[in-house]
């Protein structure tokens, strides 16, 4: 994967698309194969050396993965507080993503009061409000109406162009056509394959991921 | 320590805990109350030990078999000399008075040989062996025992209590910090997913171990002083020797010192509680990617 493209990865259930994300997220280490992010050469990487590299990506899980005591105000603002940023730098931006999700008027309900579409919407505004390096999304569109998932595929193309490597794990055509310059992954069998040829640019030198 | 041990606000909902949920401040209570009363049992004994042997260092009973004509004589004779000081003897009468315990009315028998028996102190510098030789003039059968001697094996449990005491402590603190290690991975089990999403967002070992840390500290803070309290209550009703513990120690005084360790203790349970749970914490994630 170059440097600021936008891929869909799709391919059949059980293919590995989840694996693949999990790998890219460094949230399991290989049992074979080499994992290069960033320029960075990551597979031995210490643990240590994991949740800088992790605070540039931005992850949307298909499970959402909100902490369920947390306000969705609380949980959007997580990132930027893990990296240290001030309180009173903190309530615009988090306010303006709430506002850009549709969810101004419930920044302060948790979890278990929101809807799965809502839930999906605040794990999709806490994994870029740190307007990561990065951005995985498995299945991002999942739980929302279509008017909502243009709005977040909108959201996506807007951080692309702003330099974030996109990658989003789906199984909805539609999707993948919005987005007409982007790049397609097919996984089969575990085995990356481009049978369509549709992967236009070959993966740049120096790339965000190899 | 306390800049850590206070979260903001908005991490205090972040493991969604209540503060002093679960079972840690009550052991933690428990374990402060049984340290704090067996540190000051410790102590207690430690001092009349202390008290009791710096009474009878110095201090030496003469007994004189088949009593003797020639005790007024030799409690004279002690009282003349400079480095023998409180020189007292036990009226004969006394001694029978002691002996009808056993023998009833044959204690007043005449014919039945009663010991005499002088006590005095010797000044801490002076040597026994003149007032020893003085004593042989006047009655050769005499026989000078140290009171020391006498009590070295009561002297000596006095002590070994002192380290049952100790060990007791070590032992109790010990177990405090394996409730405290159970705790931590309890929490830690409990709050899987949310330390999961923390670390795929980019959270430290640090920033998530601070955050239990904080909470367990908390809680033993708060247990450990509430243990204090208990056991201090306790304390002074033996210190006021109003109960009858109180008088089976003797209603012993604990010095200025002694106050200042057991209120010190708390603290040193809360530190302890911190650096374990710490401990335990970090190295549970250590084991995670």
């Amino acid at each position: 994967m170059s440097s600021g493209g936008f891929y869909f990865l799709t391919g059949p259930s059980g293919a590995g698309k989840t694996s693949l994300l999990r790998l890219l997220y460094l949230a399991q280490r290989p049992t074979r194969g080499r994992i290069r992010l960033f320029g960075e050469e990551l597979t031995d990487a210490s643990r240590e050396a994991l949740p800088a590299f992790r605070r540039r990506i931005g992850v949307v899980f298909q499970d959402f993965r909100l902490v369920r005591h947390l306000s969705a105000f609380d949980n959007v603002a997580l990132p930027l507080r893990i990296s240290g940023v001030s309180e009173e730098e903190i309530e615009d931006p988090v306010r303006e993503m709430l506002a850009w999700v549709g969810l101004a008027d419930r920044s302060s309900a948790r979890p278990a009061t929101l809807s799965g579409g809502e839930q999906q919407r605040v794990a999709i505004a806490r994994a870029v409000i740190n307007r990561p390096d990065l951005l995985v999304a498995d299945e991002p569109t999942g739980n929302v109406d279509s008017d909502m998932a243009k709005r977040l595929l909108h959201l996506f193309s807007s951080l692309n162009q702003l330099g974030t490597t996109v990658l989003v794990a789906t199984h909805d055509i539609g999707l993948i056509r919005a987005i007409p310059g982007a790049e397609l992954i097919r996984l089969e069998g575990g085995t990356m394959v481009d049978p369509t040829g549709a992967l236009r640019n070959p993966p740049a030198r120096g790339g965000v991921a190899s | 320590m306390i800049g850590r041990l206070i979260s903001p606000p908005a991490e205090r909902h972040l493991l969604g805990l209540r503060p002093l949920s679960g079972p840690t401040p009550w052991l933690v209570a428990i374990m402060s109350f049984s340290i704090l009363i067996i540190a000051a049992a410790g102590l207690a004994i430690a001092n009349n030990a202390g008290l009791f042997a710096r009474s009878v260092e110095a201090r030496y009973s003469i007994e004189v078999p088949n009593g003797s004509a020639r005790m007024p004589a030799l409690v004279a004779a002690l009282r003349a000399r400079d480095d023998v000081m409180n020189v007292s003897s036990v009226p004969e009468a006394e001694m029978r008075a002691d002996l009808r315990r056993w023998l009833g009315s044959a204690a007043d028998n005449r014919d039945l040989p009663v010991p005499g028996l002088v006590s005095f102190d010797l000044e801490p510098t002076a040597s026994l062996e003149p007032v020893r030789a003085r004593v042989a003039a006047i009655e050769p059968l005499a026989t000078i025992e140290a009171h020391e001697t006498a009590i070295g094996p009561i002297l000596s449990s006095l002590r070994t209590l002192q380290w049952v005491a100790l060990a007791l402590v070590v032992l109790l603190a010990g177990a405090a910090a394996a409730a405290i290690v159970l705790a931590a991975r309890a929490a830690l089990d409990t709050h899987r997913a949310t330390i999961e999403i923390l670390h795929g967002i980019g959270g430290t070992d640090d920033q998530i171990t601070t955050l239990f840390q904080r909470k367990i500290t908390a809680d033993a803070l708060v247990g450990s002083l509430a243990g204090a309290l208990a056991a201090s209550l306790i304390l002074l009703m033996l210190a006021a020797g109003s109960t009858y513990l109180g008088e089976l120690t003797g209603g012993a005084a604990l010095g200025r010192g002694d106050l200042f360790l057991l209120a010190a203790l708390p603290f040193v349970l809360t530190g302890l509680a911190a650096v374990v749970s710490r401990r335990a914490v970090l190295t549970r994630l250590g084991q995670t990617l």
